[in-house]
């Protein structure tokens, strides 16, 4: 006779058949079917039809049958309001009871049907049963005043029950304290401006008390109300730290690291000459490492945690290696943890036996641990010196065993011992390349080329090894491609003569074929390096890098002492601050350390783990929130430029003239040339035909009555800004230029707080209106800005010209990202010279400053272009016929007064049109002939 | 706004991917949650390996693996896991007190004991009554008999009286306890851990031992338990019941038990001098090369065993996935070897010093695969009837606060617990 006859079921209708039995007359056949009905809501099945069927049977003697019904209405009463209504009665009348169980009940349940009307009839009931007799009863609805308050707070605050909870803490039952405790922190935290837990030294003093007399759960919710107190001195730290000491014993683990959070936290208002603060160090340990005897699970939380404690306090659990030690059956979430403790435990002391431990773990099975158990290995390394020696013959010995996998591993981290303790370990360089074959993860061969390149002249054949990877250059993953650029260069600054074609060859496949920004950059940055001046491309490529660091992967200062707030919550297991990752969290406070007091400060020994303290005196990465705006104005990448901007710069520019044979002498005229059909003349070719790319963007019209405006694209990909996407273009309308952005949230978290800034720049573009977004972005969500933009910010020429910088913050983070802006958005609409003023400046400006650019594929005829540009402010002033071409001469206007004169000369059966460009300041031609291109493409 | 605290919704979960059981303390959270953990169990491979924290668009799923059962359950806001973990194994544990053992036949057989246990211990996401002894007050635990009865009699399983405990500062126990046998027996049982390198050389050892207690005495007894050696118990984890001031001042465990079965302490015994190693164990397991077999060759024996017998002993070995089966001796116990999980196990029993149990042995690769690249690790049971290890030895028992004589007795045990031989 068990329960799982329950689970039968009739071919006739379920559900009529139970109504008929709930509706029976005896008793026993009525309780059966509510257990029936019960039985189906355990897996899941929808009997709310039920609903009036089983209300009927609330009114009876009989606990269990009362109790069922119970359970029933909490699961529907909220699909089901109206019929909830029928119960009401009956707990009104159940809530008066002489039997204390069924008055804690009655109350219990009505709190937890979430329906209006019901919490009407609660108030009353809920107010007797605080101040019940029965400390069953009370403790009950001390819960019950969080339930009703998460349905209407309001409603709470009026009658009166925040007091009458607060009263409960003095309760003398420690059960009634701790859910008075529990259910005043949920209300606190739903509204954490209220100062509902008043924690003062009388009521921290009560709830000291009330620790050691209650449940292992209430006292869990008393430590993390504990951690929140700030206390006003060292003295009254360390006696609460002596209360809160004894806790490190209990059985539940759940206790044990609430404690520890209290003491890691008060900890650090004490004086570190104080005996008590060795004392407290020494007792935090054991509990510590007691915890890792426990099931899998809570073993996984607690590393968790104790990554943080050791990156706080190393000295803690410096003695205490062994623990970490993997187990083979020990889950791998287990194994990964305790490695990276093992490494953040790693000492000179210690490293023997940590070593051992790693190159046991490296002939696992499992993959995964063993690659991260490779990598250990050199991290033990890096971290200590004297033990560099033995991990690199380790790391060899491992090489040797030819397991792929491992191998790989091996390769990469030796790429970082080779950093850290250059010109020492080269000589297994040989035995590297014998595996070169055999690698194939990006990061591995990626390593492997750095090393190439890095020591190419101590590598013979090194030109070989390179080129053998250049074959499949379009295969490999950019990683991989940018390394193989970048050692090639190396290789070519140092053997020059027998590896000019690799270089050119590469440089080609980099600028040429490649669809990527980055790569085409740093190809483009090398070549006109290469051209331009080799010695100062030796200094650059070759410069002597910077060593890397010992530790890596820690947590940023700021950040750790935040999350030593949050030992043994969510935050503390995914090392990330509540407010990037939960949901609903707008209001959380940030919470900090507490600052040391006293005269100990000075006591202080110098090389002592900085105290929270000085932590905020040091940089933030994420700094405060309202001071974003002033940091951002210090983004400025390089001296401000006074006076006319382009006419100052354009003695600069002309020392960057591009390939003009800097190449060719660098080579010796051996018959270098500038790669690809596409390269015209002069810095245009290159340059241009990345940012034609740019403007290529076909679809999406754009044109209204302004200028052009091109379709949006991508600036920031929510990728690389935390869920933040931006999409925009710019656009000009009867005189005001805007920049119209597309704000997308891809994160899970409510978005607010957004503000943008520009660095300084070529034209002084600037906000003219502070970013307005009206409402918080919920997730998924969309919002269409238009950001109107003023000319009267700073000035600071850029590279390209047109090169606009912008940081835009929200409450998540800052975010930067850089966008080229089409020159005509800037061209004004008072654009248009005179015609002997046109021809006058015309025979001025010097034929040097003339530059002619070819527009291809366009087949308008003279009259659709000239209206298609004067749309955008491009002025026709005359129209010339000659020989069958048609010629336009025409002018514009830039908004900082820089005037641009233009022929277009337009062939009726050509479709590339000539434009030649003539300007004071010749370096906008450039630009000038992108918008011009991009106008007439639209 | 709904900050929806604690604990949500509880799934359990069998090892085929059935839900078979929901609970929802709030309101009802749809299935389809479950599907991220699905998703994370066939990442993970094996069971024991799907990670007990995993996060999905709109809440926190934390998990445990027990007796082939997950206990899944879904949070919404910031919850200190730990709390949640304890909660669930705490449930577990309820269900193997209440029904003998923790399956989903034995939970399905209970539903409706399971859903009014399950809302009798958490009250909007609180924990309310997890002590077995108030519980069992509340919601009385099935038993054949009852069961006939209550169908007889139409009575039911659900006391209707508020449990005594409850009222009291000392919720672990009621009151009114009455035997007419007034016992108390403590077990006292130690596991070693303890990884052993090829050398024979201890890489790492500690003890955990626990006090169990099994106490059946009338009334309100307050028990002093002391040791001969309290100086070895230095990382101690309490039962609530104990005073702990006693034990800081005078290194006496002073306390008023729960009635039944409980855990009086833990503790941690590490200092490496401390922990014996009863065993030692000698092994050659080698593959030869570019031959699809290798030679299996292990001989147990006792080491520091105080004298004292060392039984039960089994051994288990993950072989290498290339091995496909084993052709061995054993000069005692007897061996299986599953060809599909690769496990080989060894039931050797008692050891005699005078002749070493031994399994010897050719091991077959599958042909053409490359040699076995790992090394296979030997896992150890063992036990030792009346002994503890770390030496720790129980004083004498008083009891205050009562008049009769009660009968008292202490067991000593060791065990291997992750006891592991590297090779």
């Amino acid at each position: 006779m068990t329960d799982s006859k329950y689970f039968t079921t009739t071919k006739k209708g379920e559900i009529f058949e139970l109504k008929a039995e709930l509706n029976s007359d005896k008793k026993e056949k009525k309780k059966e079917a509510v257990k029936k009905v019960i039985a189906s809501m355990t897996v899941g099945k929808d009997v709310s039809a039920l609903f009036p069927d089983v209300v009927n049977c609330m009114q009876t003697d009989n606990l269990e049958l009362k109790k069922l019904v119970y359970l029933y209405l909490m699961n529907y009463a909220k699909s089901q309001p109206d019929m909830a209504i029928m119960a009401v009665n009956t707990f009104v009348k159940d809530c008066e009871d002489p039997n204390p169980l069924i008055r804690a009940l009655a109350v219990r349940t009505m709190g937890c049907i979430r329906v209006d009307k019901i919490t009407e009839y609660l108030c009353e009931p809920l107010r007797k049963c605080l101040k019940d007799e029965d400390p069953y009863v009370r403790k009950t609805a001390a819960v019950c005043v969080a339930k009703l308050h998460d349905i209407n707070a309001q409603l709470v605050e009026d009658q009166g029950f925040l007091d009458t909870l607060k009263d409960l803490i003095s309760d003398s039952n420690p059960m009634v304290v701790a859910n008075a405790v529990a259910a005043l922190s949920e209300i606190a935290e739903s509204h954490p401006s209220s100062n509902l837990l008043d924690l003062n030294p009388q009521s921290i003093n009560k709830l000291l008390t009330a620790l050691n007399e209650c449940t292992e759960w209430g006292q869990i919710f008393i430590l993390d109300c504990l951690a929140n107190y700030m206390p006003k001195d060292d003295r009254e730290a360390q006696s609460i730290c002596e209360r809160v000491t004894p806790r490190l014993s209990h059985a539940n683990s759940a206790v044990v690291l609430s404690a520890v959070k209290v003491l890691m936290k008060f900890m650090e208002m004490l004086s570190k000459d104080l005996d008590y603060y060795g004392t407290l160090l020494k007792k935090l340990a054991p509990p510590l490492v007691t915890l890792l005897s426990a099931e899998p699970e809570l073993q996984y939380v607690a590393l968790r945690n104790i990554n943080l404690i050791v990156q706080k306090r190393p000295e803690i659990l410096k003695h205490e290696m062994k623990v970490f030690f993997v187990k083979y059956n020990d889950p791998i979430y287990v194994k990964l943890e305790k490695l990276d403790i093992m490494i953040r435990l790693a000492s000179q002391a210690n490293i023997a036996q940590v070593l051992a431990e790693l190159k046991e773990y490296a002939t696992e099975v499992d993959v995964d641990f063993v690659r991260k158990a490779v990598r250990a290995i050199g991290r033990c390394a890096i971290k200590v010196e004297q033990s560099a020696e033995r991990c690199v013959s380790t790391l060899l010995d491992l090489i040797q065993t030819k397991v792929n996998y491992v191998v790989q591993e091996a390769i990469v981290v030796i790429k970082d011992i080779f950093r850290k303790y250059p010109n020492k370990y080269e000589s297994v360089i040989a035995t590297l390349c014998e595996n070169l074959d055999s690698l194939d993860e990006p990061e591995a061969r990626a390593a492997m080329i750095w090393i190439v390149g890095e020591y190419a002249e101590r590598i013979d054949n090194a030109d070989e090894l390179l080129e053998s990877f250049l074959e499949g250059f379009h295969d490999e993953s950019t990683q991989v491609q940018l390394q193989l650029l970048t050692a090639i260069v190396k290789l070519f600054l140092k053997k020059p003569t027998e590896t000019q074609e690799l270089v050119q060859q590469v440089l080609s496949l980099a600028t040429q074929d490649s669809d990527n920004p980055d790569l085409r950059d740093r190809g483009y940055i090398y070549w006109r390096l290469l051209s331009t001046d080799p010695v100062a491309a030796k200094e650059v490529v070759l410069a002597e890098k910077p060593l890397i660091s010992e530790e890596t992967d820690l947590i940023e200062p700021t950040l750790l002492d935040e999350l030593i707030c949050y030992i043994g919550t969510l935050a503390s297991v995914y090392h990330k601050p509540p407010s990037a990752f939960v949901e609903g969290s707008r209001g959380v406070v940030h919470k900090s350390l507490p600052p040391r007091t006293g005269s100990s400060e000075s006591a202080e020994s110098p090389e002592a783990a900085p105290s929270a303290g000085q932590a905020a005196e040091q940089p933030a990465v994420i700094p405060a929130q309202g001071d974003l705006l002033g940091d951002l104005l210090n983004l400025d990448l390089g001296p401000p430029v006074s006076g006319p901007p382009l006419a100052a710069s354009s003695v600069q520019m002309g020392a960057v003239d591009l390939l003009g044979g800097g190449l060719d002498s660098l080579m010796g005229g051996s018959g270098f040339t500038a790669p690809g059909p596409a390269a015209p003349a002069a810095m245009g070719a290159p340059l241009g035909s990345g940012l034609g790319d740019l403007f290529d963007l076909t679809g999406g019209v754009g044109t209204l009555s302004g200028s052009y405006v091109a379709p949006k694209t991508v600036w920031l990909p929510a990728m690389k800004a935390k869920g933040l996407e931006i999409s925009g273009t710019f656009s000009r309308q009867v005189g005001s230029i805007s920049m119209d952005l597309v704000l997308t949230n891809k994160a899970l978290q409510v978005m607010s707080d957004f503000a943008i800034q520009f660095n300084r720049n070529s034209f002084g573009l600037a906000p003219a209106a502070p970013l307005q977004v009206h409402a918080p972005l919920a997730p998924n969500q969309s919002v269409e800005i238009s950001l109107p933009l003023n000319t009267v910010g700073s000035v600071m020429k850029m590279d390209p010209l047109n090169n606009l910088q912008v940081a835009v913050k929200n409450n998540i983070d800052v975010f930067y990202f850089s966008t080229l802006y089409p020159l005509h958005i800037l061209f004004v609409e008072d654009g248009k010279m005179e015609r002997q003023m046109f021809l006058a400046t015309w025979k001025d400006i010097p034929n040097e400053n003339e530059a002619q650019f070819q527009i291809k594929d366009c087949s308008l005829n003279a009259d659709a272009v000239s209206s298609k540009l004067q749309g955008s402010n491009i002025f026709t002033i005359a129209k010339r016929n000659v020989e069958g071409q048609d010629m336009l001469y025409q002018s514009l206007k830039l908004t900082n007064g820089i005037w641009v004169l233009a022929e277009l000369r337009i062939q009726p059966s050509n479709p590339s049109f000539t434009l030649s460009l003539k300007c004071r300041a010749p370096e906008v031609s450039q630009y000038v002939y992108q918008a011009y291109d991009a106008i007439l493409k639209n | 706004m709904f900050q929806q605290k604690m604990i949500h919704s509880l799934f359990l979960i069998n090892c085929s991917g059935d839900i078979f059981l929901e609970k929802h303390w709030k309101s009802v959270v749809s299935q389809s949650v479950c599907d991220y953990f699905f998703e994370a169990q066939e990442k993970a491979v094996d069971v024991e390996n799907v990670p007990p924290v995993i996060s999905t668009p709109h809440h926190y799923l934390i998990s445990i693996y027990r007796d082939k059962i997950f206990f899944v359950s879904v949070i919404q806001t910031e919850v200190p896991p730990l709390f949640v973990i304890e909660f669930l194994h705490r449930v577990a544990d309820t269900f193997q007190d209440y029904f003998g053992e923790c399956s989903e036949t034995a939970i399905k057989d209970n539903v409706v004991i399971v859903y009014e246990l399950l809302e009798e211990m958490l009250d909007n996401g609180f924990p309310l009554a997890t002590e077995s002894n108030i519980l069992k007050e509340l919601i009385k635990p099935p038993t054949i008999l009852r069961s006939v009865v209550n169908s007889i009699t139409g009575s039911s399983n659900v006391g209707d009286t508020l449990p005594t405990g409850q009222l009291s500062n000392i919720p672990w126990r009621r009151a009114g306890v009455k035997y007419t046998n007034n016992e108390a027996y403590f077990d006292v049982i130690e596991e070693i851990d303890a990884i052993i390198d090829k050398s024979g050389s201890t890489v790492f050892a500690e003890i955990q031992g626990v006090i169990d207690s099994c106490i059946k005495l009338s009334g309100m007894p307050d028990l002093s338990l002391s040791f001969m050696n309290p100086r070895l118990l230095d990382d101690v984890s309490f039962h609530p019941c104990i005073r702990f001031k006693r034990w800081e001042s005078e290194r006496v465990l002073s306390f008023i038990p729960p009635d039944g079965n409980f855990r009086l302490i833990s503790y941690r015994v590490s200092s490496q001098n401390l922990v014996a190693i009863p065993v030692y164990v000698k092994h050659l397991i080698s593959f030869k090369e570019n031959s699809s077999s290798g030679r299996f060759d292990v001989t147990i024996g006792p080491k520091q065993n105080m004298g004292k017998t060392v039984e039960g002993v089994v051994m288990t070995v993950h072989m290498p996935k290339a091995v496909l089966n084993m052709n061995l001796t054993a000069t005692q116990g007897s061996y299986t070897f599953d060809p599909v999980t690769k496990v080989l196990t060894w039931d050797v029993g008692k050891i005699t010093p005078q002749k070493l149990p031994n399994l010897k042995g050719i091991v077959n690769l599958q042909s053409g695969a490359p040699k076995p690249e790992e090394n296979p690790s030997l896992n150890i049971q063992f036990k030792i009837q009346q002994l503890a290890i770390s030496g720790l030895k129980v004083n004498r028992l008083d009891m205050y606060g009562e008049k009769y004589k009660p009968f008292k007795g202490v067991k000593y045990i060791t065990k291997a617990g992750k006891f592991q031989v590297r090779t």
